[in-house]
């Protein structure tokens, strides 16, 4: 047990999910070629204004809600000046002393301390800013703008969390979140979503906060858990060689796995932030905030708790479904065309889920899939015949008991034909049915399974059993 | 040179192409008054030709119209008289000029200004200073000195310049043209180069009241491009008044000091006496904060034009400059450093030590305290009870010698001392030209209500008719 308390906060800039940025009518598409998504007012030319996109507004303030935040009837856009190449404008349009959001909280399971809350200290909206290629031309840098003017949530935590884990385990579930609500793809490969992190750390039972350090723009859950694991470490030797912490930004090298210094405190940048004359105060309606909560889907939590209250699953299986909203719409979909809730959350967790993870749909449709759960319930499939029925659902528009019949996997229950599959188990395994003969009965089970495999799942297993018996009898 | 008026309506009765050869050799002739930035004999051409092709029932059709050099135009270069945008050409053309050139007015020229609209007498142009059309040797008032220039010398009947702090009513005054500055957000800022966002507003200089409220009516209206623009009607020319009866016009006492210029004194007296005589009840009101006004101008529009103008940086447009170190940090001092002048240096180092940390509260916080108690002066003198108009000196002077006060820019910046309260508070307000004092013309401003430009106007084209412009005061 480390005789030190870690103590971290989060900043995460999500992208919000518009088709057009936060400013002007620019493509927020990924990976178009260079400089293809701008406009005057992204590129910051001479004359150009910018005008607030409604849908930005609109999905910062599902995600605030959804995070338990108030959205203000009035929020003040500033800049935030500081000269880089990347930033057309020489600032950006952020929020600072007048956020859209505060006030929520976000409810996780630490993997250290269970069940806990993190506060939400607010949620602003900003502007992207460019990306500098220092790989395009030997020797030269070159700026690509356009990320420049997508439109951001930035979503800064209270220092909450008490370990690298458990900021791992708040991140997945704001993720989470902010994908159900539709606010966010919160894709880190296309960097929609980005992580500064502060780390501090104290005595256990100190309750002044040690100084903090800001590790910079993680890209990747795993490397905000390791990024906080080597800051951790470099902190606590510090301290404990008898040195002091100085607050500092530093930046983490996911080659090494170690933070490097960025810049003091007092090479920090002033942003002098002031309100942006550009652009008039943001006023939202109370009606209009009421409106966004309402249309706000169900949220995972709450999800999950109807699924185990209503549908009698196991917490693991709802917790699976409820973890994204395609996941739950489908299973609802399967319970509605008349499938048994557990069955249809075992296959969907067992088999559905792998096509799932691999396309991002569900390729079988959900009043097929009930129909498969029906049959086995039936015995008319066996459950083993059954998952290889499944995959051919997507692709098959027959039946789902025409395409049973199609790959020959109706259920056998003849006792001719099992007989003939059991006689052609015995006689491959003679060892095995001495064995038995010599009284270790529970060998039945391995017969009854080879009858399975030879029948290829279509043998109803609980006719094989009585035949089998009456052959070594 | 000689002043040959073309009137909209003479110019409305000509070809387009006439008025384009006629331009081009009033252009000409007044090349020694530095005035012009950017013209061609090719463009007018264009110009005319695609005037060609409109209705010659458009309201402004064939209307010769200079430009200040601020607003963006896809056909000119646009330097904001700046060596730091040297030869920029916008990709676009921003709503303003659009609707101008839709209704039918034909781009003249770019004309010179203060660079980036800092100033107050056309002498701090990288290109130059431009020439008081009826004095050499005097400034034609700044920033929009060019476009006064033009219009008093009869190169053009209208202009457009830009305010932020007094920039068209200053010039007007000294040029002995009418100068109006409509209501913060009547008309869209989209493709004026930003100097002070809160305070920027495309204005008009017209050798008529009429001219200048043509256009003015013809670029006002809500533009979906610029987020502080109103949703109003677009502002309709009114019909100059018969009589000034009904009208109580007040005389705010602060901006008649007791060492007002005698000729500018001399000026608004008979201003005064003619608004009488056209049956205005004449009242002193009083505006305590506006002698605060140039202070807190010069907080906040120097804010925020220090992050205006942190975009010119030699990365994306403009001349750029490495720097000796070779690294970007190096590239942006050589370039800022040699592409700005040192008037736009100065404002830029006074814009960002008061949005500093530890400075932002005394100064920018303080500022805008100010500014919202200057505008409530206004409110209450204008509000109900109160005036229907409010009536000053543009300038405490006339027009001043070239080389009198660049060398002491506070005494530059009080030649503003009664134009920037009425910017700082967002009102609309013109300049009329009221008379001479020894051949050099006085202005008196108008104040209105927010949104009230009409009534100006209507007013401004009573006084217009029984004051002989050209007269001398006294």
């Amino acid at each position: 047990m480390t005789p030190w308390e870690t103590v971290v906060g989060l900043e995460v800039h999500v992208q919000l999910g518009t088709r057009s940025k936060m400013f002007c009518g620019c493509s927020t598409a990924f990976g178009n070629p260079p400089n293809s998504n701008v406009c005057p007012v992204c590129l910051g030319l001479p004359g150009a204004l910018p005008v607030p996109n409604a849908h930005a507004i609109r999905l910062a303030a599902r995600a605030a809600l959804a995070l338990g935040c108030s959205v203000h009837g009035r929020s003040v856009f500033a800049r935030k000046n500081y000269f880089y190449p990347d930033l057309p404008k020489g600032y950006q349009i952020s929020q600072f002393d007048q956020p859209l959001a505060t006030g929520g909280a976000v409810a996780f399971e630490s993997p250290e301390r269970g069940r806990m809350t993190v506060g939400i200290t607010r949620l602003h909206v900003e502007e992207d800013a460019g990306k500098l290629l220092h790989d395009r031309f030997p020797g030269k840098t070159a700026v690509d703008l356009n990320r420049a003017g997508v439109p951001l949530a930035e979503i800064v935590s209270e220092p909450d969390m008490r370990s690298p884990a458990e900021a791992k385990a708040y991140l997945t579930t704001l993720r989470q979140l902010l994908v159900y609500v539709g606010a966010s793809e919160c894709s880190m490969e296309k960097g929609s979503l980005r992580v500064d992190a502060n780390i501090s750390v104290r005595r256990p039972g100190e309750t002044k906060l040690g100084t903090k350090c800001e590790v910079k723009n993680l890209n990747s859950f795993a490397n905000v858990e390791r990024a906080l694991h080597a800051e951790r470490a470099r902190q606590v030797g510090l301290l404990e060689a008898g040195g002091r912490v100085t607050q500092m930004t530093l930046l983490f090298n996911a080659g090494t796995g170690q933070v490097k210094p960025l810049r003091s405190k007092e090479e920090s940048h002033d942003y002098r932030y002031f309100p942006d004359p550009d652009l008039p105060p943001l006023v939202l309606a109370p009606a209009w905030v009421k409106e966004q909560e309402h249309e706000l889907p169900e949220l995972p939590d709450a999800k999950r708790e109807r699924l185990i209250a209503s549908h009698g699953l196991a917490a693991y299986d709802a917790g699976v479904i409820a973890s994204e909203q395609a996941i739950a719409d489908y299973f609802e979909a399967v319970l509605q065309a008349g499938a048994e809730p557990k069955a249809a959350a075992n296959w969907i967790i067992n088999d559905a889920m792998t096509g799932y993870n691999e396309s991002g749909e569900f390729r079988v449709p959900p009043v097929r899939l009930a129909e498969l759960i029906r049959l086995v319930a039936r015995n008319v499939v066996s459950q083993q015949a059954a998952r290889k029925i499944f995959p051919e659902l997507g692709n098959d528009d027959g039946s789902v008991q025409a395409v049973a019949e199609r790959l020959e996997l109706l259920q056998v229950s003849d006792t001719g034909a099992l007989t003939d599959w059991v006689d052609e188990v015995l006689s491959a395994h003679p060892a095995e049915v001495a064995r038995y003969r010599a009284g270790e009965t529970k060998l039945i089970g391995f017969f009854v399974g080879q009858v399975m495999k030879r029948s290829q799942g279509k043998a109803d297993p609980k006719g094989v059993q009585p035949v089998i018996v009456g052959r070594l009898g | 040179m000689t002043s040959v008026p073309i009137h909209a309506e003479v110019s409305r009765r000509e070809p387009a192409g006439t008025v384009a050869r006629e331009l081009a050799r009033r252009l000409q002739s007044a090349e020694p008054l530095n005035a012009t930035l950017h013209w061609s004999q090719s463009a007018l051409d264009a110009e005319a030709a695609r005037i060609a092709t409109l209705d010659p029932a458009s309201p402004l059709y064939a209307m010769p119209l200079a430009l200040k050099d601020n607003l963006v135009t896809t056909e000119e270069p646009t330097t904001c008289g700046s060596r730091i945008l040297e030869g920029y050409v916008s990709p676009f053309t921003g709503t303003a000029v659009g609707r101008l050139r839709d209704a039918g007015a034909l781009v003249a020229c770019k004309a010179n200004m203060d660079e980036f609209a800092m100033g107050s007498s056309t002498e701090h142009s990288a290109y130059g200073r431009v020439k008081h059309p009826l004095d050499p040797d005097r400034v034609p008032g700044g920033s929009s000195g060019g476009s006064a220039a033009l219009v008093a010398a009869g190169v053009v009947p209208a202009a457009l310049g830009s305010e932020t702090g007094g920039s068209v009513r200053q010039p007007a005054s000294f040029c002995g043209v009418v100068g109006v500055k409509p209501s913060y957000g009547r008309v869209s800022r989209y493709g004026l180069v930003a100097f002070g966002s809160s305070l920027d507003c495309i204005s008009v200089f017209g050798r008529t009241v009429d001219d200048a409220a043509r256009v003015l009516s013809v670029m006002s209206g809500l533009d979906p491009l610029d987020a502080t623009t109103v949703d109003r009607p677009a502002m309709a020319v009114p019909s100059p008044l018969r009589d000034l009866r009904g009208l109580t016009v007040g005389l705010p006492t602060e901006y008649f000091p007791a060492d007002l210029h005698p000729g500018v004194r001399a000026g608004l007296d008979r201003t005064i006496a003619a608004a009488r005589e056209l049956g205005a009840e004449i009242r002193e009101v009083s505006l305590p904060y506006s002698r605060y006004a140039v202070p807190t101008y010069y907080i906040i529009a120097p804010a925020e034009a220090a992050a205006n103008l942190a975009r010119y940086d030699g990365v994306r447009y403009g001349p750029r400059r490495v720097g000796s170190e070779g690294d970007i940090r190096s590239l942006y001092r050589a370039t800022r450093g040699a592409g700005f002048g040192a008037e736009v240096r100065r404002r830029i180092l006074v814009g960002t030590y008061v949005l500093s940390a530890g400075y932002y509260d005394a100064y920018y916080r303080k500022a805008q305290a100010v500014r919202a108690l200057i505008a409530q002066d206004f409110q209450r003198a204008l509000g109900p009870g109160g005036v229907d108009l409010l009536l000053t000196p543009t300038t405490p002077t006339p027009a001043f010698k070239a080389g009198e006060k660049t060398e002491d820019p506070v005494a530059m910046y009080l030649a503003d001392i009664f134009v920037c309260a009425i910017s700082l508070a967002g009102l609309p307000a013109m300049s009329l030209p009221v008379g001479r004092d020894q051949g050099l013309p006085i202005g008196a401003q108008i104040i209105a209500p927010e949104f009230e430009e009409g009534r100006m106007l209507a007013a401004a084209g009573a006084l217009e008719r029984v004051l002989g412009a050209a007269e001398e005061v006294r």
